[in-house]
């Protein structure tokens, strides 16, 4: 047959998962480079050296982007790539699209950073690129989709692995989101200005159904995916529970979409909705947790491979933030909670225990496990992830005491009342009292930046030493040509 | 015998029914929890004495400097019902005071202060010292100096902003009846401010009025802190009857 004789580089379009993995890394060194810059201006102020381009506000939608679009998008694209081909046993319907996909999302992500910078934003979190780069967007995210549905469509065998659905979803998600929180009229066709179609109420509800499923579905789903193919993959065992998948996927893409509001409790959104939404919070940590254990359990039986295979224990550790923040969230969309944790760090505690441990962790053990086999070859050296791994823990860790600390002591100082009622502290007390909590969360970034850095560098002589290999391996051919010719 | 009316497995292998159902499946919770919102005539408070008007032209750009300096990321301006908040920032914030605000900015994370009510707090000179060096005011903060905002602020296109507000639902006039419809609504004052041939004259006549910065010309100062000084004062609560508020709601 014609395709046992292919190479697999042939088989399958690898080139282009090797782009994104590779962009997926240096979104990851300069997202999080910012990341920690930002946390260190909040600690030093005189960090913003009073210039327009470096102050915080215009920088910390450089550092959100650069990390969830970059790096998150880029480990998105270059994984599920890599699964849908091998899953399907099919190479990607277009080289040219695939391509398109790859130019297009990079150019977004340095479109965004500098209209950032420059003063260009929606004031949307999440969602600040102006009017011409969300249009670029939705035009590279068609291209994506096609790509994607196209290439199961040429599946090889009937079934279509659990890891797509979930990738399908994220990808379908994205799409609606994205579309309705961006619907803006631009001040005219050649202003990067534009005033969102809602105003007040609807704006706010709209945004936080965006931002809570950028979670939900960028964050969440798609890294799903991501887990259900190579945690069984690197462990070496089938997924735990094929029923468990299917109650996980359907129950999580369903609930997941409710839930936007426990970010508006309080406010003048109406009770109704937040209440709607708290109560699906609540339900989701079924679904979130059902997933947790369909991921761990697919362990049982090679628990060994934790102490033997830092691979895996990325992924493990993953899984268990993953289900540690599942929890956190539900428990602050209560409203009780709510009204402290609020407005506080503890809010921005629980995004980075969701994005360093889950999100960056399940992405560094997948691409620990996908280069390598890329670029067929080995890891240059698993002591150095070993390092990696103890860093990035470390590095979260600190992170998320510190903002623990810092906003449960934040909504204690604010709410706190003398015995004649009035308030007992100042808002600048609370503001002076989380000096050291900013430093030590500045550090814990610092720790895991370098983790990063350190796996660049394991990466990076992985791709020379796969070049070396294939040298030698020519010469050696050439070298037996050339005896078998004379 | 076992009769299966449903089996995973048609889904799993006809990928337009898992599109069709996963769409479907991510589509319900938008639906159910934004439609509403448009359609619910209690969503935004229809109370005797709320009469929120729309932004002054000065205070739009000012506005729109708020939100390119990412202060949201930092500020909210949405104050809850509680006591502290009462004491600390004034009553607790109403829909209908975000009701023009394209886009919202209630924030999501307090590290300054919440803003939804700074509107008359403080004086136009403290603002300004503040903003060009916050520690100058208060020691302990940790908010950027913002010097920058002393530069001549871009006029030309405050129509062109007008008109695009306009066409996403505020009451900006174009026409003599819609101005005439703003006069009936918001009095004679007000309705010239929204007129928008008269735009760029209305935004000079109140940087001069106001002079918030004490300098000549008109700075990107002084629209911010127009903008920050009507923040929460458009509504008189001493004027509102509490119970019909909470019925409201």
């Amino acid at each position: 047959m014609a395709a046992t004789t292919l190479a697999p580089a042939e088989q399958y379009n690898f080139d282009i998962v090797k782009k994104f993995a590779v962009m997926a890394l240096v979104w990851a060194v300069v997202g999080m480079s910012v990341g920690v810059y930002i946390a260190s201006e909040l600690a030093w102020p005189f960090l913003n050296f009073d210039s327009p381009y470096i102050s915080f506000g215009r920088l910390r939608p450089v550092h959100t982007g650069a990390v969830i679009f970059g790096f998150g998008g880029s480990a998105l694209f270059a994984t599920s790539y890599y699964v849908v081909q091998r899953t399907c046993q099919a190479r990607l319907i277009s080289d040219g699209m695939a391509s398109f996909t790859f130019w297009g999302w990079q150019s977004v992500i340095v479109l965004a950073a500098l209209s950032y910078v420059s003063g260009y934003s929606q004031g949307r979190e999440y969602a600040e690129m102006e009017w011409p780069i969300d249009i670029l967007i939705e035009v590279v995210w068609v291209a994506y989709l096609i790509v994607y549905v196209g290439t199961i469509m040429r599946r090889k065998q009937p079934h279509i692995y659990v890891a797509n659905w979930f990738y399908l979803s994220f990808i379908l998600a994205t799409a609606l989101l994205h579309t309705f929180n961006n619907l803006a009229v631009p001040v005219d066709l050649f202003s990067m200005k534009s005033y969102s179609l809602f105003s007040g109420t609807q704006d706010a509800m709209t945004q936080w159904w965006y931002g809570h499923n950028a979670v939900g579905f960028f964050l969440t789903a798609a890294f799903l995916g991501m887990m259900y193919y190579f945690v069984p993959k690197q462990a070496g065992r089938p997924i735990y529970s094929y029923r468990l998948s299917i109650v996980h996927f359907w129950a999580l893409g369903f609930m997941y979409m409710w839930v936007g509001a426990h970010h508006l409790h309080w406010t003048a959104l109406p009770d109704w909705t937040s209440t709607l939404a708290a109560t699906f919070s609540i339900l989701l940590l079924m679904p979130s947790w059902g997933g947790m254990i369909n991921g761990i359990m697919t362990l049982s039986g090679a628990w060994d491979k934790l102490r033997t295979d830092p691979v895996m224990r990325f992924m493990i550790v993953a899984l268990s933030f993953y289900g540690m923040s599942t929890f956190e969230g539900p428990m602050m969309s209560l409203k009780e909670v709510n009204a402290l944790s609020h407005y506080t760090d503890w809010t921005v505690g629980h995004v980075h225990s969701g994005a360093l441990g889950w999100v960056a962790m399940i992405s560094f053990g997948s691409l620990y496990h996908m280069i390598p086999r890329l670029w067929d070859t080995r890891l240059y050296s698993a002591r150095l992830v070993e390092v990696h791994f103890w860093l990035a823990t470390i590095g979260i860790l600190l992170y998320i005491i510190a903002m623990w600390i810092s906003g449960i002591t934040q909504g204690l100082m604010w709410r706190a009342t003398d015995e004649f009622g009035n308030l007992q502290y100042s808002f600048v007390e609370s503001v002076a009292a989380m000096i050291p909590f900013y430093i030590m969360r500045a550090v814990g970034g610092a720790f895991f930046l370098t983790g990063t850095v350190v796996m660049v560098y394991n990466i990076y002589m992985t791709i020379r030493q796969a070049g070396q290999e294939e040298a030698a391996l020519e010469a050696k051919l050439a070298a037996k040509m050339a005896n078998a010719g004379a | 015998m076992r009769i299966n009316f449903f089996k995973h497995e048609w889904i799993e292998t006809n990928i337009g029914l898992m599109l069709v159902l996963t769409m479907l499946a991510i589509s319900v919770g938008g639906l159910v929890e934004i439609a509403p919102l448009f359609f619910i005539k209690k969503t935004v408070e229809n109370v005797e004495g709320i009469n929120v008007r729309p932004y002054t032209p000065l205070e739009l750009r000012g506005r729109d400097i708020y939100v390119r300096e990412g202060c949201y990321t930092c500020h909210s301006q949405m104050i809850r019902p509680f006591v502290d908040e009462k004491l600390r920032y004034g009553h607790y914030s109403l829909a209908a005071e975000s009701q023009y605000d394209h886009p919202f900015q209630w924030g999501s994370k307090r590290t300054g202060p919440d803003l939804a009510r700074v509107g008359g707090k403080y004086s136009n000179e403290w603002h300004v010292d503040h903003l060009i060096a916050p520690r100058s005011m208060v020691r302990q903060s940790v908010m950027p100096n913002y010097p920058w905002l002393m530069q001549l602020l871009d006029q030309s296109d405050i129509a062109g902003r007008m008109k695009a507000l306009r066409a996403v639902g505020v009451p900006y006039s174009l026409t003599e009846a819609e101005r005439e419809a703003n006069v009936k609504k918001f009095g004679e004052q007000v309705a010239a401010q929204l007129h928008i041939a008269d735009a760029r004259k209305n935004l000079v006549d109140q940087a001069n009025l106001g002079n918030y910065d004490s300098k000549p010309g008109v700075s990107e100062m002084d629209a911010l802190v127009a903008y920050l000084q009507v923040l929460g004062t458009m509504v008189d609560f001493n004027k509102l009857d509490e119970d019909e508020l909470v019925r409201a709601r």
